[in-house]
């Protein structure tokens, strides 16, 4: 089997898998397993009902509430736990894992400190809508409220950053809560559910019994869209002159890529991508325009400021895409698609809404444009389109080869020779939080969905790493990258060891500017170059950390030694850490300044004008941009 | 903005009143009321909520909590011609010669004298917002004491889907 052909069955098992949780079904054996009528501890039963939902792995942390669990733990056969050395970075290993696989990541931690390091993992999951079923040890039912020892009101604190949440009351009750937890969290649109389980419920006696099917009366999730509005947003379809697809992660969430590369081929409509949406189309699909807004490319963002209809598809209008909202896609009627019915009217109102299944409702779209017997756009739109990528790209050799200093590492240049090097059917990239990960976003290209992991609505620093870790142990074929910052790195850096514990040789690549080189960023843009507290030092030194772990490790500051360090580090069976220095003063253009519109952007590269950064609004006059030669990479 | 009146229906469970109430501040609105009591049916409680939010508000208010699991149906009695009603009691301040005066007043509005005290009467009324904030105008004059209201309860009127 070839890897493409490995990836296309592989999503015919995530489907698979989607669909048994659209009826409730338990992912595993459910009600026929041997514990089924057995008498046994609470704890045993927790351990129990994750084998009869298919869990195989699971992310935590021991403590004394969670003991009890742990000893059950000890006996299981089927489940294998990857001991962290943070909960936060269980948690977001947790969440690489179910990014990168489709299934529910699990977490098991203690009570107290225990529970509330897990809080940024949470949020970082619910923000990004990804699946998790977080189970915290809480103090005995007797005590709860006291202020006994490691007690923490976990499920008050994490209840705006949670789908759902349960504080079991009695072992009656404990079979039924995992999979209302397993259901909630993989159906609709995911999202963490936390289920807080008082110490002796765990030792409490109980008889086992899983439940084959649930179905809870509050929540029903819409999935088909609404037949009328699917007719409608064909007939917009149609008529559209300059139409554009926003796809989001809800694409890739319901492994709809399929049918939005048919809605954009066959129609002949351009897309633009969220962070979220990375993956959603092949970026080497001519018809995929990439990242678009705050770091998105010029041509995307004018795809936007000039299209006539705007398709947004499981997408929520992020202010990271649409800057200043009241300009955005000013020209544009706008058909929203998402499962979640708040998402819709939430930042733009749309002319059709329609609330569903990304995947089911394009296919009803694309069946529907068919009957009706479409016709692809007018061929000028997307002509037009390409122009602007011709002439405002992202990044070119030439204008690598003319920067200030010649002799440092451009980011743009080791990310873009990452991704030629990495095998696009057998890799996996995640960043941490900041200019890398902006970088990576524009220079990383990928085919599939869920191969590029990064947190993007919460923005979490810390998540890169322990995410990495989490998603070569889901797919352990695959060549796993952070993309890293020297200060995010830094959040979760003890993983390291888990790293090595679980044999897991995943990559580290630190764009290391020895600063917080976002905030750094705009500092220089936007606060004068008064840089408060933004320069680190450069401690620690990367390659003997790496070492004290037990990694290998190498740090690389010219140009000439980025292909071969970027081959050894591939070609390690261990874990790898790679330093590439560059100089502090790198800035990631093109950018929109927060709350400016998208179309007033600073520093595209400007092939028209001799391969040079400009900025200014839209096209500028006479083919000239408003503001030219104002900012220019590199000038320290 | 214009006040909204929204019936929820919600689980009957510790907790579910934090995530209601915790919904709507978080999205920012302010709450101007709440009652919750059980249902008919012991599992269920019904809150009456009343918030102040311009269209667009209201509607992501509806649609955020329509998303929490322990929240079965919502209903908005704002454009109805729903049944409302508050119960308040009034501690009027009244020397013994003028109770009298009180208790007239009282009785126009259908409210019930409750509690007599050396210079204090404690009156108890029922009814819409407007009719009560009429009768504590009219106490004012007096001297309220003490008062409170429970907040609004609403019902739709006639046969409910």
């Amino acid at each position: 089997m070839t890897n493409t052909d490995s990836h296309a069955a592989s999503v015919a098992e995530k489907l698979a898998r989607k669909q048994t949780a659209i009826e409730g079904k338990p992912f595993g054996m459910g009600s026929h397993s041997e514990y089924e009528g057995k008498t046994m501890t609470g704890a045993k039963a927790i351990i129990a009902s994750l084998e009869c939902e298919g869990v195989d792995t699971i992310f935590g942390y021991p403590g004394g509430q969670a003991i009890k669990i742990y000893d059950a733990l000890y006996d299981s056969k089927r489940i294998h736990h990857v001991l962290a050395r943070h909960e936060q970075g269980a948690t977001h290993m947790a969440d690489g894992y179910a990014r990168a696989t489709g299934k529910v990541g699990v977490v098991l931690v203690t009570s107290g400190p225990g529970a509330t390091n897990t809080v940024t993992g949470i949020m970082t999951a619910y923000m990004d809508s990804v699946p998790l079923v977080v189970i915290t040890g809480q103090v005995t039912r007797g005590v709860i409220g006291t202020d006994s020892f490691q007690e923490s009101d976990i499920v008050g604190i994490t209840m705006p950053i949670v789908k759902h949440s349960f504080l079991l009351q009695s072992t009656d009750d404990l079979t039924r809560t995992f999979r209302e937890a397993f259901y909630i969290a993989s159906t609709g649109r995911p999202g963490p559910v936390l289920i807080d389980i008082p110490s002796d419920l765990s030792g409490a006696q109980m008889v086992f019994h899983y439940p084959d099917s649930i179905s809870i009366a509050s929540y029903k999730p819409t999935y088909r869209g609404n037949a009328r509005q699917v007719k409608q947003a064909a007939q917009l379809i149609m008529k559209a002159k300059r139409p554009l697809i926003y796809a989001g992660g809800g694409i890739v969430t319901s492994h709809a890529c399929q049918e939005l590369v048919e809605l954009s081929e066959t129609m002949d409509i351009p897309v633009v991508t969220s962070l979220m949406g990375k993956g959603a189309m092949p970026c080497s699909n001519k018809h995929n325009l990439g990242p678009v807004g705050m770091h998105g490319s010029k041509y995307a963002n004018m795809a936007v400021m000039e299209c006539d209809l705007l398709i947004a598809v499981g997408a929520r209008f992020s202010d990271r895409v649409t800057g200043k909202v009241s300009e955005f896609a000013p020209h544009a009627q706008v058909i929203h698609i998402d499962i979640d019915p708040a998402e819709i009217g939430k930042i733009v109102n749309p002319t059709v809404p329609i609330v569903g299944d990304a995947k089911v409702v394009l296919a009803s779209l694309n069946e529907r444009l068919h009957k009706e017997g479409a016709k692809p756009v007018d061929d000028g739109w997307f002509a037009e389109v390409c122009s602007w990528r011709e002439r405002w790209p992202f990044y070119t050799d030439d204008f690598a080869s003319s920067v200030d200093y010649p002799d440092k590492i451009a980011p743009e240049v080791v990310l873009s020779m990452l991704s030629d090097k990495l095998d696009p059917d057998a890799s996996i990239v995640t960043t941490e939080v900041g200019q890398h990960q902006m970088w990576a976003h524009q220079n990383i290209r990928r085919e599939h969905a869920r191969t590029f992991l990064s947190s993007g609505g919460a923005g979490t620093m810390g998540f890169g790493f322990p995410a990495a870790i989490g998603a070569k142990i889901g797919c352990p074929d695959d060549e796993v990258v952070c993309i890293a910052g020297d200060g995010s790195f830094q959040m979760n850096v003890q993983e390291m060891a888990t790293a090595i514990q679980e044999n897991v040789p995943v990559k580290v690549l630190i764009i290391d500017n020895s600063a917080l080189g976002m905030v750094y960023q705009w500092q220089k843009l936007f606060y004068h170059e008064r840089y408060s507290f933004t320069k680190l030092p450069d401690v620690p030194d990367f390659v003997k950390l790496a070492d004290a772990y037990g990694w290998r490790g190498r740090r690389i500051s010219r140009p000439e030694e980025v292909e071969d360090a970027l081959d050894e580090m591939l070609a390690s069976k261990e874990p790898y850490l790679l330093d590439v220095v560059i100089p502090t003063d790198q800035t990631v253009y093109p950018m929109v300044a927060p709350g400016a519109p998208i179309d007033d952007i600073i520093g595209a590269l400007d092939v028209t004008l001799g391969g040079v950064r400009v900025s200014g609004k839209g096209f500028g006059k006479d083919g000239r941009p408003a503001t030219a030669g104002g900012e220019k990479d590199g000038d320290e | 903005m214009m006040k909204h009146i929204l019936s929820v229906l919600v689980e009957n469970k510790p907790g579910v009143l934090s995530r209601v109430t915790g919904m709507i501040s978080r999205r920012g609105f302010n709450i101007g009321s709440l009652t919750v009591a059980p249902t008919e049916d012991q599992n269920l409680s019904r809150m009456t909520i009343i918030v102040e939010a311009d269209d667009v508000g209201f509607e992501q208010i509806t649609k955020q909590l329509h998303k929490l699991v322990s929240v079965f149906k919502i209903s908005d009695l704002t454009e109805d011609d729903a049944i409302e009603r508050e119960l308040v009691l009034f501690k009027v301040q009244c020397t013994p010669e003028r109770r009298h005066e009180i208790i007239e007043i009282a009785g126009v509005f259908r409210a019930n004298i409750v509690d007599v005290g050396k210079n204090t009467l404690t009156v108890e009324a029922t009814g819409t917002e407007s009719k009560l904030d009429a009768l504590e105008d009219l106490f004012r004059s007096y001297g309220i004491r003490q008062l409170t209201r429970t907040g609004k309860i609403a019902m739709s009127r006639g046969h409910d889907q």
